[in-house]
């Protein structure tokens, strides 16, 4: 029975890898679709609040943020340790909200102005105080539509 | 001459590598991460010049939710614990007994249901500390917001047996307004800081 001979040579065929960077090009296309990129980096910790009657913010482009939390580690030897806000790139006052929110309005379509959102990211352990400042200024702004931006709970 | 010289192939073993390279640069610079939220709308601003005109609210129609700096929480006078909150605030939007000491019913022809009594004129006015936490607040928005959407939930599944949420939009605007949501976030009082 000379049939089952191990020397017969047969080798493992090579895997065709040919099509693998079309593959990979193919799942970045996706994560390039779905996600959107970072815009700001945060200089403040906000870890946001939890809630189960949540609504998703439908359209990114229409969507201002406000973030509110403490400076993180690296900026508390210049801005303390209190709650701050961050516009942008930047810590920011309350008194510059009705700036930021009018010049975020005319870089939009003129016909999207009206749905502008405003997104609030605050702490959890935010103080309301900051809170109703923040309202207030963009009740002032005519940024009416906003959002408390929170976390699923999970029970 | 004459002899076409064949192009030598270009090696695309690393071109794999450098999608890889693209890829995992997208995955750490980009968030992925939805943004979801309580949705809220707030009111007109008063313009400065002008008297704050008191809106005149029949006492049966309003309830006062207070949030105070130590996060506890008072329901038209009296103290109430979130978790009994939002059945609270459903007997008081939705008045099945007709009590008269919560909001009053009016008809309202609603397209789809017809005639309805409706406690229209409702309206929860929420007011808070300057010391109030911000997940007091959050957790209190959402109870209300649970509650109007369970209560709209019963009549849409009665109607039409679909969620609210399922509903087409004409169906949903109808169902809001049997149930409209009256919030009025009320400007802070400051009953004393952290």
């Amino acid at each position: 029975m000379g049939k089952f001979n191990k020397t017969g040579g047969r080798e493992m065929p090579e895997l065709n890898t040919s099509s693998l960077p079309d593959l990979v090009f193919a799942f970045l296309f996706f994560i390039m679709m779905v996600t959107t990129m970072r815009e700001v980096t945060l200089k403040v910790v906000f870890r946001a609040p939890q809630a189960t009657e949540l609504q998703k913010l439908e359209k990114k482009s229409l969507v201002t943020f406000i973030y509110v939390g403490e400076p993180m580690q690296e900026f508390q030897a210049q801005m303390g340790t209190s709650t701050r806000l961050q516009l942008n790139d930047q810590f920011a006052e309350v008194s510059e909200i009705q700036d930021y929110i009018a010049q975020e309005k005319s870089s939009m379509k003129e016909e999207d102005a009206p749905y502008m959102t405003v997104s609030i990211k605050a702490d959890r352990q935010t103080t309301m105080g900051i809170i109703t400042d923040v309202k207030q200024a963009l009740r002032e702004a005519y940024a009416l539509k906003i959002s408390y931006s929170a976390q699923p709970r999970i029970n | 001459m004459g002899k076409k010289r064949k192009a030598p192939g270009i090696n695309a073993t690393s071109s794999a590598d450098i999608a890889f390279m693209l890829l995992l640069f997208f995955l750490l610079t980009s968030s992925m991460d939805t943004d979801r939220g309580l949705a809220r709308r707030l009111p007109q601003p008063v313009p400065k010049d002008q008297e704050k005109e008191d809106t005149d609210i029949k006492k049966r129609n309003l309830m006062v939710v207070l949030i105070n700096s130590s996060n506890q929480i008072l329901a038209n006078g009296a103290p109430i614990e979130l978790r009994n909150m939002k059945e609270m605030v459903k007997e008081f939007i939705e008045n099945a007994t007709n009590d008269a000491s919560k909001p009053e019913k009016i008809e309202v022809d609603v397209p789809f249901f017809g005639a309805m009594q409706v406690t229209k004129n409702h309206v929860i006015s929420l007011q808070n500390d300057r010391g109030t936490e911000y997940q007091a607040y959050i957790d209190v928005q959402n109870e209300l917001a649970a509650a109007y959407k369970e209560l709209r939930d019963v009549v849409s599944n009665r109607k039409f047996g679909k969620a609210f949420m399922d509903l087409e939009p004409e169906q949903q605007e109808a169902v809001q307004m049997i149930y409209p949501q009256h919030v009025s976030e009320a400007e802070p009082k400051n009953y004393g800081d952290k």
